[in-house]
């Protein structure tokens, strides 16, 4: 079972067939958990604090927007732990977590960088080409170990 | 340790929200659940959670999507009954996707007959503006 981390991050149609597949998608959503169901100086604790833009520093210099740091320090470890990635080129819904643009250049970069496995595909407009992202999906989860 | 999910219908399921939650009532676990627009969230201990999501996709294995949720439902820093309204913040992108369901439960189960997809037909391309002016030309000449 690989880990494999889905693009955009919060995909319900890329998680689902990542799992389908039996291996494991990398969510943004697993880090969001993990950081409101650990008790801090925030009552309730939330899932970007200022500590976020420091931790992000490990991904982005200081100089970068502390947006995009706060982001990274999310979507960074996710990387880290990433063994193959499936990255949509046009998500089409940018928002939230993937709202800003500079992160989603850095996030595509930094996986690149890592030299693992990455399929690119585009969400499908028609039935001929849903077939051609389910099965190019497919394939490419089945090569993994 | 506990877990969210989302389960999400595509619209050309036969499967209803209120479906799927009275299944989750049927099965007596201990376990949240919170019905939606599009499908419902569960939230409980992940090992309950699982076997939860494997029975609700048995319904319809292509047309029941899931994925992860960070929040719990009516979490009081996300739900929208404490925010005053609004969206959802991850609405957006569920909305997005939700339309693409049909087509994916369409890929699923073609990959499931084994049919291999059509490689030959050239993908649609924006229409070029300089084509555009030649067929409003050709159009109201």
């Amino acid at each position: 079972m690989a880990k494999v981390m889905v693009y955009p991050p919060t995909s319900l149609i890329l998680a689902d067939l990542v799992e389908r597949m039996d291996h494991e998608a990398l969510v943004v959503s697993k880090e969001v958990r993990k950081k409101i169901n650990t008790p801090g100086l925030e009552s309730p604790p939330l899932n970007i604090t200022p500590d976020g833009p420091k931790k992000g520093l490990k991904y982005a210099a200081v100089d970068v927007p502390s947006g995009v740091r706060g982001r990274m320090s999310l979507i960074g470890p996710l990387i880290e732990e990433a063994d193959a990635a499936i990255v949509v080129k046009d998500g089409g819904y940018y928002i939230g977590c993937t709202g800003c643009a500079r992160t989603n250049e850095l996030t595509k970069f930094l996986l690149r960088r890592k030299e693992i496995p990455i399929l690119e595909v585009d969400y499908p407009s028609d039935e001929v080409e849903a077939k051609r992202f389910v099965h190019e999906i497919r394939q490419f989860l089945e090569g993994l170990t | 340790m506990r877990m969210t999910k989302f389960v999400v219908t595509s619209q050309n399921s036969d499967v209803l929200p209120s479906d799927m939650a009275m299944k989750i009532y049927e099965s007596g676990r201990n376990i949240n659940i919170k019905e939606t627009c599009f499908g419902v969230m569960i939230d409980g201990e992940d090992s309950e959670v699982e076997e939860t999501v494997k029975e609700i996709r048995a319904l319809d294995p292509n047309g029941i999507f899931v994925k992860d949720r960070g929040f719990p439902p009516g979490d009081p820093r996300r739900c929208r009954g404490h925010r005053g309204g609004g969206a959802r913040p991850g609405l957006y992108s569920i909305e997005y996707e939700s339309k693409i369901l049909p087509l994916i439960s369409i890929g699923l189960t073609s990959e499931e007959r084994g049919e291999k997809p059509v490689y030959s037909i050239e993908k649609k391309k924006w229409l070029n503006p300089d084509e555009l002016e030649k067929l409003i030309e050709h159009e109201f000449s």
